[in-house]
């Protein structure tokens, strides 16, 4: 077996690294050349124009205007979706108090589990759709309806609070997938645990906040990378759901839709290339820093 | 716990690193992976189907090389190609072939093709995903129309192509001196209103501003939203109304200054009257909700007879055919006079051959797709257009004969009315960016309450943004 090890792991790894160079590193390698530039997608001819389309990206409003955007979603949809779904998946799992020694859930967990994870499973495209008829802005609006009995005037979802209802359809999809992910890392924790706290007299509440949430510690720190690269795109939902594709005046727009406007509308690959690599640089330094921060060993259980 | 690899919460710093950059890699979006394709075609256009040219193949067809058409599959369907068209070509070369086929999507779809040099002959670039035809034009993809223009008219013995359309037709797809385009559709703009609900109602249509006012008001009275367009996707049918006006008020050369982006082109007089005009309108007469509509949804409310006035062009009739009710009859009327000392009558119309249709310089049968053009622009395939879309086309006298729809015959007799006090303007299609940044200021003009002046200045200052590429 030894002498055949590299062989055989070579041969293994050859097909992928091949296909992960083709289709990965050659197009990030092809979209910083594009992004120095002029080149308009419609002619394969361009000029190199150095670092050009980078200085236009720092003069442009509408980039700087997306990326407040993304700060408040990368800041907003981390904390709402975490909250929510650490506390969907410790009603789930412990909220139905303690049965023998052991937690248990709430009466029916096996079912909301279900319901909390089926968003997940839609295409975002017809999560779009679907929320385009709840937050319709006249009287056939789901949620205007809703208002309506309680004589509230109809609210301009999408003109007046187009981010937020953004960011509401984004944490609703979203919480369903961190309530499974939660639960199984609670399941995960030791049962002697709990028993013990139980023992010492310690409420839900308290064994929430000081058992649960530090020995989750880890995967609450995943769970913020991933919802913070959500953050970071969110194209399909402002496309199908926004007034004017990121509107009304770019309130609700975000980098890809600007990289979209530029190069598909517009035929300006060149500098819709270097929109996406400052995206892609953006999305590395928060990735790194996220989880550089609150560097600390895991509770060893 | 031994196998730690299948629960989530063992996921190790480091592999989650490691799929984050990964995954943000990945989310560089479609314009890096479209970029892989970068100098994947060669300069050289390939070898191109030519034939002789005789007085019945004026153009110098290769008789038997196929023809490859891509039509939108829009507002006007593309039965007009397969039913008309086609048959045409196929009857007049029965060695060749056309071959048709159509997308909703007509940048998406064809940009690719462009970029690798292997576009299709003849392209209909329409709908809100078309391609920037000036920067086509620019890079050199588009095939110059002079010899079909110049060429005889399949069936209207003794007259050049050119002969046979609407004046203006030719200038209309000029770029830069050169005749690249051919704007097929004579499109009529104004506003629109249900023949029915103006009978029952006893309104006539308004010509002057006062008059306008006026009636809007007897529809609020009676809960109709009086006027409406739709903010979601359709803010440019709204900013070709104010620009309209603008024209109507200042004379047309108001929007050839805006077309070669002069100093202070925005910022004239007549901009910023009509400007101001239809600011009041949009917030007296508004509806805010309709911000957040789409163009369909609209275009449903004013046919269930919830919205009275609605600007588009004469598309309109055979867009909404399915959802019409019965003597609806739709009509269209130019837009009102704004003073009293307009430079042009209340009859003037927004009327311009639109609908663009281009050969690709680097297709492999460029003469083939000119026939195709040259076979659309005969008497029989306008006739044949105008008969399934209910459009008119830029071929004159194509309707005679012709059994025309309400909508139809409104803006035929809307256009006989205009005589030559019609206009139009260029500049959306030569800069896309221009036209993104009219839409939300349009937007913001109508339903947030913005000002003439903030809607002028902002527009001022993009256009000075802009490099010039085109002028007319």
């Amino acid at each position: 077996m030894r002498q055949g090890k590299y062989p055989f792991v070579i041969g293994f790894l050859i097909a992928p690294l091949a296909l992960y160079a083709m289709f990965v590193l050659r197009p990030i390698a092809a979209a910083v050349q594009v992004s120095m530039t002029n080149w308009s997608g419609l002619s394969p001819n361009f000029d190199f124009v150095g670092l050009e389309n980078f200085q236009k990206l720092i003069d442009d409003d509408k980039v700087w205007l997306a990326a407040k955007h993304h700060v408040f979603l990368l800041v907003t949809l981390p904390v709402i979706t975490i909250a929510l779904a650490l506390f969907f998946a410790f009603l789930l799992n412990m909220g139905g108090g303690t049965r023998g020694g052991t937690m248990t859930g709430v009466w029916g967990s096996k079912f909301y589990r279900v319901v909390f994870f089926l968003p997940q499973v839609l295409a975002v495209v017809i999560v779009g759709v679907i929320f385009g008829r709840v937050y319709a802005p006249d009287g056939s609006g789901i949620l205007n309806r809703f208002l309506e009995l309680f004589g509230v005037d109809a609210v301009q979802w999408m003109a007046d609070w187009g981010l937020w209802s953004i960011l509401g359809v984004l944490v609703w999809q979203a919480v369903g997938f961190y309530v499974v992910l939660f639960a199984a890392g609670m399941s995960s924790i030791p049962a002697e645990i709990y028993e013990a706290a139980v023992m010492d007299g310690a409420n839900r509440i308290t064994i929430f906040f000081r058992v649960t949430i530090p020995l989750l510690m880890e995967t609450v720190k995943v769970a913020w990378v991933y919802l913070g690269i959500l953050a970071m795109d969110a194209f399909a939902l402002v496309m199908v759901l926004s007034i004017d594709e990121g509107g009304p005046d770019g309130a609700t727009t975000v980098l890809p839709v600007q990289i979209y406007k530029s190069g598909i509308r517009e035929s300006d690959y060149g500098y819709a290339s270097a929109l996406g690599v400052a995206l892609a640089v953006f999305t590395i330094i928060f990735a790194v820093l996220s989880l550089r921060g609150g560097k600390r060993d895991a509770v060893e259980h | 716990m031994s196998n730690h690899t299948d629960s989530p919460s063992a996921l190790s710093r480091r592999s989650v690193l490691r799929r984050t950059a990964a995954v943000g890699l990945l989310a560089t979006p479609a314009a890096g992976l479209l970029s892989a394709c970068v100098g994947g075609g060669s300069d050289e256009p390939t070898s191109q189907a030519t034939g002789q040219v005789t007085a019945e193949n004026p153009l110098g067809v290769d008789t038997k090389a196929p023809v490859e058409i891509v039509i939108f599959d829009g507002g006007l369907g593309t039965k007009y190609a397969t039913d008309v068209h086609k048959p045409s070509y196929e009857k007049k070369f029965p060695e060749s072939k056309v071959n048709f086929s159509s997308a909703q999507e007509i940048s998406t779809t064809l940009q690719p093709r462009f970029a690798s040099n292997t576009p299709p002959d003849m392209v209909n670039n329409a709908g809100s995903k078309l391609m920037d035809q000036g920067k086509l034009v620019e890079a050199g993809q588009v095939a110059d129309l002079s010899d079909l223009f110049a060429a005889p008219s399949l069936d209207i013995a003794g007259k050049t192509v050119a002969e046979t359309l609407v004046p203006g037709t030719v200038e209309q797809g000029t770029f830069n001196g050169k005749p690249y385009v051919l704007n097929y559709a004579y499109t009529v703009f104004g506003l629109w209103y249900s023949g029915k609900l103006f009978q029952e109602n006893g309104w006539t249509a308004p010509t002057t501003w006062a008059d306008f006012t006026a009636l809007l008001d007897k529809m609020k009275a009676k809960g109709i939203t009086p006027y409406s367009y739709a903010g979601a996707n359709a803010a440019y049918y709204q900013y070709l109304v104010i620009l309209t006006t603008a024209a109507k008020i200042g004379g047309p050369d108001v929007l050839k200054a805006i077309d070669n982006l002069e100093k202070g082109a925005w910022t004239n007089d007549a901009v910023k009257q009509a400007a101001t005009l239809w600011g009041e309108i949009g917030a007296k007469y508004g509806n805010k909700a309709h911000l957040g509509l789409k163009h369909t949804e609209v275009q449903l409310q004013q046919n269930q007879g919830k919205v009275g006035f609605y600007p588009s062009g004469s598309w309109l009739e055979n867009e909404q055919a399915k959802d019409t009710p019965a003597g609806f009859n739709y009509q269209v009327m130019p837009i009102p006079g704004a003073t009293a000392s307009d430079k042009l009558p209340a009859t003037a119309l927004y009327a311009a051959a639109g609908e663009m249709y281009f050969v690709a310089s680097k297709g492999k049968n460029v003469q083939g797709g000119k026939e195709y053009l040259r076979h659309m622009l005969s008497k029989a395939g306008a006739k044949g257009f105008t008969e399934l879309t209910k459009v008119l086309t830029v071929v004159q006298g194509s309707t005679e004969g012709l059994e025309m729809s309400p909508g139809l015959a409104s803006s035929s007799a809307a256009l006989t009315a205009a005589g030559p006090a019609n206009f139009s303007f260029r500049w959306d299609a030569w800069y896309k960016n221009l036209d993104d940044e009219c839409r939300a200021a349009t937007n913001k003009l109508m339903f947030q309450g913005g000002t003439a002046d903030e809607f002028c200045t902002r527009m001022q200052a993009a256009a000075d943004k802009t490099e010039k590429k085109f002028s007319r």
